[in-house]
């Protein structure tokens, strides 16, 4: 079914005018309120996320705790837990937030566009992927539950409804709205593409494109290039499942007592195309949020981006070489060895532009004296989580260790800091650096969330952050792996642990401490929600410029609105690149994109020398 | 002197392996011939790991803590030299890595090898020798019937089957290599023996091989570490590595077990 977005304002009866307003804020095609949108049903997802990550750790550590109005988890209840907790994080809050959210928000004034390049299917994506994430939500409700397979959806146990509870209609419905949510994607990158290739106002060259610019420009072509293959593995899994097909299942696969016959096909395919989006899209999660840390480092230092056009180039290499490692996902899957060597070395050379953006943020801020608001801490925090996520990075990418730690839970802790983490922070940061934008009407400028909460809540979340996480290096290992609903083993006779009972059960007083932290990282949150909300209706106003940010966003036609239709505004061009702090001046100490050149000639020779290098 | 340079950057590593032994949060006790090589990479690799945590750290921190000078300007210094350097470090260690994963996968197990087969079921593992004949009798999946004690579906019809041995707990004898044939029957295992630092998907509809020699007689875990369903967290079994001599009783023990049964 298509959502009803394109309604014309005319309608054959006419309704009644608040109505008729009311329909054209919700299903509006202005990119502002579709970036909002995306943010609420991104914070929604990561609410329930979020408790879903809870009552996984709760069931790790205390199995006999009762769920309200539920009941005892099950071991599929566990599954379901994991399953959609992945599935709502990775696609619904870091794809939708960072890439969808605030690239509507924020791109168009990053560049001086007045909208984006296609309004209406720009709404259209968000209503697919509202219906994505409906579609899956339900699925929690169907006879069965919720799919049981993990993001990952590997067959022969997706493909095959008898393979366990969840894999029947459940499983339908996680397939139908992944298909929905690759579509949104598309039809969003296609959008955002466009935007940065036509819509650039005047003056802003390629270069002298904020670094978050092209953080979402690399992000949109690995989506493009990856939900398009995800779709069609989807379809094909849809095929194997309903019309017959044999792509991923073998001949003479035998599952909970039905006989697979016919077709050959092979697992594996499923594992390549998936992996060939799957790692792109932690990319995608990603990318947004490196640009801005490397922005919001520079407003922050009042400095330049240390070494900006080689930033856009690792943004560039991170997202080429990014299409062309999926194979570390499957040293351990039944590949070729040989195949195994080539994807560690693709691996580890990833590695390099990954440093050189470290090595960037840290000249950056190298004896900077930077101003600590709350989005500094963040970037600042953002930073510190890439590096301690990072490094485990080339340790998996060799597959001799990776044969010891596949599927541990040092695997699930390296991507929860580097990508769950580090992206979380980005958001955090970008929310707190563009808050006043989020909140600018026409009547009154925008609102800053408050300064002393944000403190809080920055240093309850690192804290947390790390005290959830590295621990699960440790357990990892020790040799717990994932996905496992309980630590205990079966017991042998008299209650006797067995030697895989001994083994995982070892953990269990360090999975005790992460629980206890998880709540408490879950718990500081709060902090967030109460200062998002009260800051929402009582938050100081934000003058025109409140961070002296150079970037176009922070033009004063943004800030409050001015009483003009968006063509009667004056044109903004663009004069010279981002981030032009003079570092030993106090009362001229930056200079934005837009502001023509005012001043004695002497004095700006050093602001407007663009070249970094 | 790089020479003493690196064994002295080894060393603390080499220490660590042993006290790792006693630690109930680090790596368990190996048992393997090919695992020691691959615990001191992993400790190796841990170690810089560490060491470039600290060193990031402290240079963000010393940054952000001292007083305020004109911004850096020196793009190689900083930048590329630093990169030149890890793009060493990283090359040696994929180097090292790329050695111990070719002396473990890039050839087979000897001809002289004995051969196990493992077959991963929804939610339990079976292992199965060939016999006195050396040679693994035909399956079908037709014939699966676990009821009727034959789980892995051996066809009665094929010679080769009848002195083959099913067991539920993978016995292997003490320093002898073993290679085992992996298959899955329904969906996609995970293979895994941590203590013999061994890890390898079961893929239906392919066999995939996977040798190694155990050197210490004990019990260890036999994991799965693939999302296979519901009963996943259940899907262990015991490894039990004997003296030869005993292993060899308790093969033919199995052997004459069988033939008794059989009519």
């Amino acid at each position: 079914m298509t959502p009803h977005f394109n309604t014309p304002p005319a309608q054959p009866h006419p309704a009644s005018t608040t109505s008729r307003r009311l329909r054209a804020a919700v299903f509006s095609t202005d990119h502002r309120v579709i970036g909002i949108q995306y943010l609420v049903l991104a914070l929604i997802s990561v609410i329930i996320g979020t408790i879903l990550s809870l009552l996984m750790r709760i069931h790790l550590v205390w199995p006999d705790w009762p769920l309200p109005l539920h009941g005892q988890i099950l071991p599929e209840d566990y599954l379901a837990l994991v399953t959609i907790h992945g599935t709502v994080m990775l696609f619904f809050v870091l794809t939708t937030a960072p890439q969808a959210g605030f690239g509507n928000l924020i791109l168009p004034a990053q560049i001086g566009a007045r909208s984006m390049a296609f309004p209406a299917l720009n709404a259209a994506s968000f209503w697919l992927t509202a219906a994505a994430l409906l579609t899956l939500l339900s699925s929690t409700f169907v006879p069965g539950g919720a799919a049981i397979s993990g993001w990952t959806a590997y067959p022969p146990l997706s493909a095959i409804a008898s393979s366990g509870p969840g894999q029947a209609l459940g499983m339908d419905l996680w397939l139908a709205s992944i298909a929905l949510f690759a579509t949104a994607s598309t039809i969003s990158s296609i959008n955002t593409l466009t935007t940065i290739i036509r819509n650039r106002c005047n003056g802003m060259t390629w270069d002298r494109l904020p670094l978050t610019v092209w953080g979402w420009f690399t992000a949109a072509l690995l989506s493009i290039i990856a939900f398009s293959v995800l779709l069609a593995a989807i379809l094909l899994l849809l095929c194997d499942r309903h019309a017959g097909t044999s792509f991923f299942l073998p001949n003479g696969d035998l599952v909970n007592g039905i006989l697979h016959q016919g077709g050959n096909g092979s697992p594996l395919l499923w594992l390549h195309l998936f992996w060939f989006f799957g790692h792109p899209e932690v990319y995608i999660a990603i990318l947004p949020g490196m640009g801005l840390t490397s922005m919001l480092l520079a407003n922050f230092s009042h400095r330049r981006v240390f070494a900006y056009r080689t930033m856009i180039t690792t943004t560039l290499l991170i997202g080429l070489l990014g299409i062309l490692l999926w194979g570390h996902h499957m040293f351990v899957a039944g590949l070729n060895p040989f195949a195994s060597s080539a994807f560690s070395i693709s691996t580890m050379a990833i590695a390099l532009p990954a440093a050189a953006k470290v090595l960037s943020w840290l000249a950056t801020t190298w004896r900077s004296r930077p101003s600590y608001k709350t989005p500094m801490l963040f970037s600042l925090g953002f930073v510190s989580l890439f590096i301690t996520g990072g490094l485990t990075g080339p340790i998996l990418a060799q597959p001799i260790l990776d044969e010891y730690l596949h599927n541990t839970f040092f695997v699930v802790a390296h991507f929860h800091l580097i990508m769950a983490m580090a992206g979380v922070f980005g958001l955090y940061a970008a929310t707190y650096y563009w808050f006043p934008l989020i909140t600018a009407t026409r009547n009154h400028p925008g609102r800053l969330l408050s300064e002393p909460l944000g403190h809080l809540h920055f240093w309850c979340t690192l804290l947390g952050a790390y005290a959830v996480f590295l621990p699960m290096h440790l357990t990892g290992l020790a040799g717990e792996p994932r996905h496992y609903a309980q630590l205990t083993g079966i017991s042998g006779p008299g209650g006797s642990l067995s030697p895989a009972g001994v083994l995982l059960s070892s953990t269990l007083p360090l999975n005790r401490f992460i629980t206890y932290a998880a709540i408490f990282l879950a718990t500081a949150q709060l902090v967030f929600l109460f200062n998002l909300v009260s800051s929402l209706r009582k938050g100081k106003f934000a003058q025109t410029n409140p961070w002296q940010a150079t970037t176009l966003e922070w033009h004063p036609s943004m800030n409050p609105f001015p009483p003009l239709h968006a063509s009667d505004t004056p044109d903004i061009s663009v004069h010279r690149a981002p981030c032009q702090y003079q570092s030993n001046k106090i009362e001229i100490s930056f200079l934005p994109q837009w502001e023509p050149i005012l001043l004695a000639q002497d004095e700006i020779v050093d602001a407007t020398d663009t070249k970094p290098e | 002197m790089i020479c003493s340079r690196l064994t002295s950057a080894c060393l603390p590593s080499l220490w660590l392996d042993r006290a790792a032994i006693r630690s109930p949060w680090l790596l368990p006790r190996d048992a393997s011939i090919h695992g020691l090589a691959l615990d001191r990479h992993l400790l190796l690799n841990l170690w810089i790991a560490l060491a470039l945590l600290a060193l990031a750290h402290l240079i963000l921190l010393t940054g952000l803590l001292t007083r305020r000078r004109s911004e850096p300007t020196h793009l190689w210094r900083i930048e590329y030299l630093p990169l030149a350097a890890l793009s060493l470090l990283f090359a040696s260690l994929t180097l090292k890595a790329e050695r111990l994963w070719a002396a473990s996968r890039y050839t087979g197990a000897s001809p002289t090898a004995l051969q196990v087969e493992v077959t991963g079921v929804q939610f339990a593992w079976y292992f199965r020798y060939p016999g006195p004949d050396a040679t693994f009798g035909i399956t079908h999946p037709s014939l699966v019937a676990p009821g009727e004690g034959n789980p892995l579906g051996l066809s009665s019809s094929d010679p080769h089957s009848a002195d083959d041995i099913v067991s539920s707990q993978l016995v292997l004898p003490a320093n002898r290599e073993v290679d085992l044939r992996l298959r899955a029957q329904d969906v996609i295992h995970g293979f895994s023996i941590p203590e013999m630092r061994l890890k390898q998907n079961a893929v239906p509809g392919q066999t995939i091989h996977l040798h190694f020699t155990p050197t210490t007689p004990g019990t260890y875990a036999i994991l799965c570490t693939q999302l296979c369903g519901l009963g996943h967290y259940r899907m262990n079994a015991t490894l039990l590595i004997l003296p030869p001599d005993q292993f060899a009783s308790w093969l033919a023990a199995k052997l004459a077990a069988k033939q008794k049964a059989a009519p």
